[in-house]
């Protein structure tokens, strides 16, 4: 089956997304990639957990005084509508249908937007709030770190989809680009996984102590 | 090579049962982001309702790995075949990760 083959909804493959050599082999490589990115972020987590609210002095504040649920609660219901959201993307791409597989996209990118929205008010505010930063202690160095690495993959991801929806929008869906939407979808997931532990690990069990 | 998974030489056929499964599998998908949804908003119940932390803390922790069981096998698809050697690179980098952050909670005890 070759990459620029045309196809309808009848001919089009099964998995069209390991239909080619070339999207098997970035089917393999890339989640040969994310079992790589579990082991980096579980780094920043186990750092995080062990300078959790270590502050050099009294007046610093702590993770119960910073964090508040339902800002936290709006960013988590987002991700997660926009992890559904793009498996819609891909339903449709499995039923060659591009315009819908667009659509749906889009409103991938559009929630992953407004979490990125929520995110740099949430780290505005602590900043000009509570003098929360970077360099003000151990703790807001590994909170800043962890949370700040994923949201670096989250605009990492956008971009990635815009461009994908950009460049593939006169092109209609081949063997060609179907590996790289799913792909990037795949890639959407596993941001959504690491904002899982996350919220429980660093916002839900920061409110409990 | 086209639609070589089925058994059927009718190309009508396939397509018609292709649909099908797809919508099959989309509802699955709808039922496990509904159930998603459910275990983040009890999460965030049990924690906002001031329970013991000796209990809130396994609870959350327990909710927040099914979820990712669901979003890793349903959203994922590593429930589907050919996810042998993905399930290889995952369960490798989640038992790096464990140990990891094992020895990060056990070795720092300040």
């Amino acid at each position: 089956m070759q990459a620029e083959e045309k196809f309808t909804p009848q001919t089009w493959p099964e998995s069209p997304e390991k239909a080619t050599l070339e999207g098997k082999n970035k089917f393999l490589g890339f989640w040969l990639f994310l079992g790589g990115e579990t082991v980096l972020f579980a780094s920043l987590f186990a750092t995080y957990i062990a300078l959790k609210d270590k502050v050099p002095s009294p007046d610093h504040m702590l993770a119960k005084d910073l964090f508040e649920l339902p800002l936290v609660f709006v960013m988590t219901m987002l991700l997660l509508t926009s992890s559904l959201t793009s498996v819609y993307s891909m339903y449709h791409m499995k039923n060659y249908n591009f315009k819908k597989m667009q659509l749906w996209m889009l409103i991938t990118v559009i929630l992953g937007l407004g979490f990125l929205a929520c995110e740099f008010y949430e780290f505005h505010h602590y900043y000009t709030e509570y003098n929360h930063t970077f360099t003000s202690s151990a703790f807001g160095s590994a909170f800043y770190t962890l949370t700040g690495f994923h949201g670096a993959h989250v605009i990492f991801g956008l971009v990635w989809m815009i461009l994908l929806m950009v460049r593939n929008a006169g092109r209609g869906l081949s063997l060609y680009n179907a590996p790289k939407f799913y792909l990037a979808s795949l890639y959407w997931h596993f941001i959504d996984v690491v904002w899982v532990f996350i919220f429980t690990v660093v916002y839900l069990m920061g409110m409990v102590g | 090579m086209v639609n070589n998974q089925s058994n059927s030489n009718n190309p009508r056929l396939n397509y018609d049962y292709r649909r099908k499964k797809n919508a099959e599998g989309m509802r699955i998908q709808v039922a496990t982001f509904t159930l998603m949804i459910f275990f983040t908003v009890v999460s965030f119940v049990a924690v906002a309702a001031d329970f013991s932390k000796w209990f809130v803390v396994p609870f959350i922790l327990l909710l927040a790995v099914v979820q990712v069981g669901f979003q890793l096998y349903y959203f994922m698809h590593m429930s589907e075949k050919g996810h042998e050697a993905p399930s290889l690179f995952m369960w490798s980098g989640v038992t790096i990760a464990f140990v990891t952050v094992l020895a990060f909670m056990t070795i720092i005890w300040w």
